[in-house]
């Protein structure tokens, strides 16, 4: 990828440009030194017209809020996504350090491997603040908006200043120091159109693990869920399992790499689910013979290009969060229990926001605590 | 189209919960003629591509039937190089290896006994070690005259006899039969021993998603019903064009010709798709409903002679290659009547299309490679413009382009800019590769997919190519007895009679 960098030119007006042909299109990157929005729209319509690449079937704007190290594998990711969904990348880079409000972008157009439009945006000292005023006038008309935390990400995205602009908000929980607790704050600012990768990373699970109850079996007694410890997709996982099937799993700590394993017990044999090598699966049957399956663990561009095609509301992942960490009415219930026992061993607040979350991490680890919440729990409407 | 798995209920399946695809049960392919072009070219790449997207069920088996002296790993690498060259998804090795565990292959002819025998016995021993659960699709990628044999095996091996909740599936390719009473032969055939569910006639058309994309446009959209009707359209042309020859299929096209080959199929589905009302749901049986209706509305010209065109590719220049004529091709008789091109005129007799032609048109060698549905709308009924002012001015047309190029244009007029008032057709286009994945799924992945499934919408029913032969009979009943089929310049666009069928009509074809 070629980018020309600004330089540090100063006073402001200055722009580089740097037309590179290749093959028939012509890729073209600009960068604008201290600019502003309708400048860098205008650059867009140029750029777009010197590429020959009039195309305008793109079908959303995809905002990352990203730092500058992070950057680049972010839009890599996100060019790799685009090629499934032709969007507009706008990238926002919060410059840290002191210094006086600049707005600097790149623009990068008609590149090979790239269908849609990125625009990259670098934010210095007071313009920090001011995002949401830059990037509102780059939304693509009528067209959905995504916003993208690759890192940390804000705790309710739904208040964020762009996540405010967006219908569709992407956190990743492993990407915070405690995942777990990351996700549980997310929980309670949970708002419909928000969701996390640590849910995308187990669809290839869910989706083998629902195939796999398509087919007739006994009744269910129990499961198992084994994981690396502090994973935030297995308490997913986990609570999916109790929510949809009405029994207890039981969270099993294991070497990983990630998720290895779901084990559901039945009144007359299981069915399991392993993958202790990150790559391949094996399905076991009582009474029918293994069945391997690849099982690989999921890329950044894999996730993104998944959230990019749901483009409306998770209800389910909504349901399943709110039963592990929030405040669905059985899902509390079940929570004051949890919280009764955990507040007799270490007494915290679950919605302050210093960190402390690691020690009531609900529990995950504390799985007897969770069963005998469960057990209040009356049984789920049948479906 | 609800997924045909339902009879268990099972919890964590959710209607909203659309993350989750449609992944087969425990199940197996056996492929008849697997040495075939569409074999190598579509169904095995289209085979690793479903295991690659995860679709297949894991312990998924695939048995190739053939007269070739080969092991399981010959077959193996027969499919690993298929899928190498064709596959639409990035080669993975994990992947590869887990559905290679799968292949067996059966050496052996059609008419014997003992082949079938050990296919029996292969197919057990499936269910055993890899758990296919006694669910087998049989894949007959054969020519038609040898259905009753191999489908006779099939019975007296005991392959098509299931047990419980087992399923049998056995998958036909078009043709289906050459005329009405060829195809009531084949289903009998097939219905002899396999139930009317348990037949998939496979039309790769339907699995196209810009064919399925015609029920979203008509019916997800409020734009276009209230014009889709004789009030607004004037005349409908539907195109299948191809810019090669017949290749090397001089044995299966000399007979058929461009009417058998694709128009009673892919043609008259299109046809049935654009022309329906609107089914209460998406279920298989609602379609099928609102597709036989409709096609049993339609109506042929009285005067064939008039409404109907044939023609031949004569020898000459395609697009800077020289070409041979149909007749000079290897394996066609000098005076071989096929036509080549085929061009017809239907009505459509209902309340929402009475009086609105529709021209059916298909061909080789024409001009290039397109597939389209192009609705011609009237003029505008009063001009308050000056007649110099919009000479340029054409129909308006809402275009379907089914291949290539994937999407729908909209012609209107448009100002020129300038001074002086002048209006010109201009065009409002809409790109699947711009809009959506570049590489949407192959029609096979699908189809497949739909078989192992169960889930029936996307294929047509006896009764549905029953009514169409139906059509088709009288016409070629009329071409039979008529003269040769009139030469046609290749890399052009048929012969001078389909243009003098629209212009008696007082329309032109368009250049698609």
């Amino acid at each position: 990828m070629r980018c020309s960098h600004a330089t540090d030119g100063f006073g402001g007006g200055h722009e580089a440009d740097d037309h590179v042909a290749e093959g028939l299109e012509a890729a073209v990157n600009r960068d604008l030194h201290d600019t502003k929005s309708s400048a860098i729209l205008t650059a867009l319509t140029e750029a777009r017209r010197g590429s020959g690449n009039a195309a305008l079937g793109m079908v959303l704007t995809l905002i990352i809020d990203v730092n500058e190290n992070e950057h680049y594998d972010a839009l890599q990711a996100a060019n790799s996504a685009a090629r499934e969904h032709p969007c507009r990348i706008v990238t926002v880079i919060r410059r840290t350090g002191k210094s006086a409000p600049r707005l600097d972008a790149e623009i990068r157009v008609g590149q090979e491997n790239l269908l849609g439009e990125v625009i990259v945006l670098r934010l210095y000292g007071a313009l920090r603040d001011q995002a949401d005023s830059i990037v509102l006038p780059m939304l693509l008309p009528d067209a959905p908006v995504l916003v993208w935390w690759p890192g940390q990400g804000p705790q309710v995205p739904s208040l964020d200043q762009l996540g405010l602009l967006a219908q569709r908000r992407v956190t990743d929980a492993a990407a915070s120091s405690n995942p777990t607790a990351s996700l549980r704050l997310r929980a309670q600012g949970h708002s419909p159109g928000d969701t996390d990768f640590a849910w995308t990373r187990i669809t290839p699970w869910r989706s083998l693990l629902a195939a796999a109850l398509d087919q007739p079996f006994d009744e269910l007694v129990s499961g198992e869920v084994s994981a690396v410890r502090g994973n935030a997709s297995a308490e997913l996982l986990a609570a999916w399992l109790e929510d949809r099937l009405s029994i207890d799993v039981v969270r099993k700590a294991t070497r990983g790499p990630g998720v290895t394993g779901v084990k559901l017990l039945t009144k007359r044999g299981e069915i399991t689910l392993t993958r202790p090598d990150g790559r391949l699966a094996t399905l076991m049957r009582t009474g029918q013979p293994d069945r391997a399956v690849p099982l690989p663990r999921r890329g950044t561009e894999e996730l993104l290009a998944e959230e990019l095609r749901r483009l409306d509301p998770d209800e389910v992942y909504n349901e399943t969060i709110q039963c592990v960490f929030g405040n669905k009415p059985e899902a509390v219930r079940r929570q004051a229990v949890v919280a009764a026992k955990a507040t007799a061993a270490k007494k915290d607040s679950p919605a302050r926001k210093t960190g402390p979350a690691k020690k009531v991490a609900p529990a995950k680890k504390v799985a007897p605590a969770k069963t005998v919440g469960r057990k209040t729990t009356p049984a789920r409407k049948t479906r | 189209m609800s997924p045909a798995v339902g009879e268990i209920n099972n919890p964590l399946r959710d209607p909203r919960d659309r993350r989750l695809p449609r992944v087969a049960g425990p199940c197996g392919l056996v492929l008849f003629g697997v040495t075939g072009d569409l074999a190598r070219k579509k169904l095995m790449p289209a085979i690793y591509d479903l295991a690659n997207r995860g679709l297949l069920p894991p312990g998924f088996a695939l048995v190739g039937f053939a007269r070739r002296d080969w092991a399981d790993e010959d077959f193996a690498e027969v499919v690993h190089d298929a899928v190498k060259q064709y596959a639409r998804t990035p080669f993975r090795e994990e992947v590869w290896t887990q559905l290679a565990e799968g292949f067996r292959f059966v050496p052996g002819d059609f008419d014997d006994n003992e082949a079938f025998d050990t296919l029996a016995r292969t197919i057990t021993d499936l269910d055993r070690v890899r758990g296919t659960g006694g669910n087998h699709a049989f894949y007959l990628s054969i020519p038609p005259k040898l259905f009753p044999v191999v489908v006779g095996q099939l019975k007296r091996s005991g392959l098509s006899a299931k047990n419980g909740n087992e399923w049998r599936r056995v998958v036909v390719e078009k043709p289906f039969g050459h005329d009405l009473k060829s195809a009531r032969q084949l289903s009998a055939t097939l219905n002899d021993v396999f139930p009317t569910d348990s037949v998939f006639r496979i039309d790769h058309y339907l699995g196209k998603e810009t064919v399925q994309n015609i029920l979203a446009l008509r019916f997800a959209n409020t734009l276009y019903e209230p014009i889709w009707n004789r009030s607004y359209v004037d005349h409908v042309q539907i195109t299948m064009a191809e810019d090669i020859g017949i290749g090397g299929r001089a044995g299966y096209y000399d007979g058929i010709g461009a009417a058998r080959d694709v128009i009673q199929n892919h043609l008259l589905q299109l046809l049935a798709l654009v022309t329906m009302e609107e089914p209460v749901n998406f279920a298989a049986q609602s379609l099928r409903l609102e597709k036989t209706k409709v096609l049993s509305a339609v109506r042929i010209p009285s005067n064939l002679a008039a409404y109907t065109a044939r023609g031949q590719y004569a020898a000459g220049w395609q697009g800077g290659e020289k070409v041979l004529g149909y007749l000079d091709e290897d394996g066609i008789p000098k005076t071989s009547k096929t036509e080549t091109y085929a061009a017809i005129k239907l009505e459509v007799d209902t309340r929402r299309w009475a009086g609105v032609p529709f021209y059916l048109r298909a061909g080789k060698r024409l001009g290039r490679r397109v597939t389209e549905v192009a609705l011609m709308f009237q003029r505008a009924p009063h001009l308050p413009f000056t007649s110099t002012a919009t000479e340029e001015l054409g129909q308006n047309a809402l275009v379907i382009r089914i291949q290539p190029d994937e999407g729908v244009t909209l012609r209107f007029g448009s100002k020129v800019p300038g001074t002086a008032m002048e209006v010109r057709d201009v065009n409002m286009d809409f790109a699947y590769g711009e809009s959506f994945t570049e590489s949407s799924p192959e029609a096979y992945e699908r189809l497949i997919l739909d078989v192992l499934l169960g889930d029936p919408p996307l294929f047509p029913r006896h009764e549905e190519v029953e009514l169409s032969w139906e059509i088709l009979d009288p016409i070629e009943e009329h071409w039979a007895r008529g003269a040769q089929p009139e030469p046609y310049r290749s890399g052009g666009w048929g012969p001078e009679s389909a243009n003098a069928m629209l212009a008696r009509d007082g329309r032109v074809w368009r250049r698609p």
